[in-house]
């Protein structure tokens, strides 16, 4: 537990990375957690390749959600979107590297939860199965 | 000649050692994270159990255990007159005139939905307006939305000021256009503590011939509620809260009303004769009883009432009152912390929520856990009133018989911890 706040993550939450809004998204996406009031939203820029070039994101709430969307926006600069798509929870748990209770799961996947759902706007494409709507989350495109 | 040594007058209501109390609950012995005894400030949420409440589950199941009412046989009979017990008990508690006017439900909830439905569809209709208050638990105040949506009624609201403090200023302009029929409000508020002042407001509803319903969930475990002096019409609690298992609580309500109301669940014990085309419902309190009830999780239930009679609710009010304080002025004491709801000094139920500046609540209650320092974050079922205070959720400790004055210096001690943590310290 008391590796959950552990100085990696505190960094991020005091010092989030991109951070911010961007002049011409490609697309942006805002969720919520209704539980604890967690809030993104967040806007991605995307070349004629389909990969990621620019990742901003505004938002409030506990440190596991804004340091997840921190750390997550540094993973995904630079990835396709195809990549993107295949980014799992698992995922999102080893980029923290801390356990979590199911709880603060919910936290963690807030940020990755936002752009898959707005890619897939985006795109035209069905949410993938088991993500449209996860648990509690939930969101909106801006 | 030596005088004789002169012998302090028994006290009032003798004060409560909470330590002693601490011995009687077995989890509250050791922490999981620590080891140390577990600082449960969360009974808010749901009390825990003593050892007597927690027997007499054992003794129900082992010794005096049958479905209750039609049986012959010795555990039957046992069981049915335990299980009754346990509503003399609730009608004591409650100071209500008979045990025909207590019904077990599994909570507040369902004791408040049993109102909304069963009263609420029967007497409502457009034009007629049911009053709450902007402090409601959800369960105070979605069935009266959907009540007043089957029916056309309209839902109006007591507001409260930015200390979540009841405005009663504008009662009277709240009953204008429309009849008065039902005003729905909770004792004590679970998310600020807040008192909610049924004296000025029993008097003006019943000026009005509406009818009160008050959520006793956060009162009836922690001070003595008389519902015949209250002078109010229902009342709903959760044992679970109360230091008795969950699945168990109860309606009280006034016998004529309940007489004049149709049952809202329907099957076996709430009949009296069924044919095959129609039937006819049984007396009180059982035709609001549908079903095999929570048996072993009830008689329990009037076990933790014995419990809490025999601490003396007085003095367990008493206890909270000054834990509550000494919580209050030493959370005002830690930087960048604001505590919500009634200034200190002001009356109000144990419960404290604070937000702390730099700070999410999870990140503050994960980080207590830690210490085993046990306390709630969120909206604490009450959205609309974190809407009106403008937070999102606040994190939130709440006292009971058992919490020592070392329980809330380690969530002080905690607090230090969690503002070093995150750097504001
Ligand atoms: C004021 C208030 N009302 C109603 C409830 C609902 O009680 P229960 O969930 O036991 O039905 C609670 C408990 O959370 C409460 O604090």
């Amino acid at each position: 537990m008391d590796d959950l706040y552990r100085e990696f993550i505190l960094e991020h939450y005091r010092n989030p990375q991109n951070y911010g809004t961007l002049e011409h998204p490609t697309f942006e996406a805002e969720g919520q957690n209704p539980l604890c009031g967690d809030e993104l939203h967040v806007q991605v820029e995307v070349d004629d390749a389909k990969v990621i070039t620019a990742v901003r994101f505004t938002g409030q709430g506990c440190a596991i959600s804004q340091a997840a969307m921190s750390i997550l926006s540094d993973e995904i600069i630079g990835k396709s979107l195809e990549d993107v798509a295949k980014l799992s929870r698992e995922d999102i748990v080893e980029l923290l590297g801390i356990e979590l209770t199911p709880v603060r799961l919910k936290c963690a996947l807030l940020g990755l939860v936002v752009v898959k759902m707005g890619m897939h706007d985006h795109a035209g494409t069905a949410a993938p199965a088991g993500w449209e709507g996860v648990d509690e989350i939930s969101w909106a495109r801006t | 000649m030596t005088d004789a040594p002169t012998r302090a007058a028994a006290p009032v209501a003798s004060p409560l050692d909470p330590e002693r109390v601490s011995a009687d609950f077995p989890i509250l012995a050791v922490g999981p994270n620590t080891g140390r005894r577990l600082a449960y400030l969360d009974s808010a949420a749901s009390a825990m159990k003593p050892s007597q409440v927690i027997d007499s589950l054992r003794a129900t199941y082992e010794s005096a255990y049958a479905n209750v009412h039609r049986g012959v046989y010795a555990h039957a009979a046992a069981a049915t007159e335990n299980f009754e017990a346990a509503r003399e008990a609730v009608r004591d508690l409650l100071n209500a005139r008979s045990p025909r006017e207590v019904i077990f439900t599994r909570g507040t909830t369902e004791a408040i939905n049993l109102v909304a439905y069963s009263w609420g569809r029967t007497n409502l209709e457009a034009g007629d307006i049911v009053v709450t208050t902007e402090l409601e638990h959800h369960s105070n105040l979605v069935p009266w939305q959907q009540a007043c949506a089957a029916t056309g009624a309209e839902l109006r609201f007591i507001p409260v000021d930015d200390d979540g403090v009841i405005d009663v200023s504008g009662l009277d302009a709240l009953a204008e256009g429309g009849r008065l029929r039902m005003v729905a409000v909770v004792h004590v508020s679970n998310s600020l503590g807040t008192h909610v002042p049924l004296d000025v407001i029993v008097p003006w509803a019943k000026s009005h011939d509406a009818l009160v319903l008050v959520d006793g969930a956060q009162s009836v475990p922690h001070r003595s509620v008389d519902v015949q002096a209250l002078g109010i019409d229902f009342l709903a609690f959760s044992g679970h809260k109360l230091m008795g298992p969950t699945g168990a609580g109860a309606l009280w309500g006034r016998e004529e009303l309940l007489a004049e109301m149709p049952p809202w669940q329907f099957g076996g014990e709430m009949i009296r004769r069924v044919e095959y085309e129609t039937s006819t419902f049984n007396d009180l309190p059982w035709k609001f009883e549908a079903g095999t009830p929570a048996i072993a999780e009830v008689t329990a239930m009037g076990a933790a009432i014995r419990y809490l009679q025999e601490l003396g609710i007085d003095a367990v009010h008493q206890h909270e009152v000054e834990m509550t304080r000494y919580a209050h002025e030493r959370l005002l004491d830690v930087p960048g912390l604001r505590v919500l709801g009634p200034e200190l000094g002001v009356e109000r139920g144990g419960v404290l929520s604070f937000l702390i500046e730099g700070t999410h609540p999870h990140d503050i209650a994960t980080l207590l856990d830690t210490y085993d320092v046990n306390v709630r974050a969120g909206h604490h079922c009450t959205q609309p009133l974190m809407k009106r205070l403008g937070v999102h959720a606040t994190a939130r400790a709440s006292v009971y018989a058992y919490t020592t004055r070392e329980d809330i210096d380690r969530l002080i001690d905690g607090l230090a911890e969690v503002r070093r943590v995150f750097g504001l310290a």
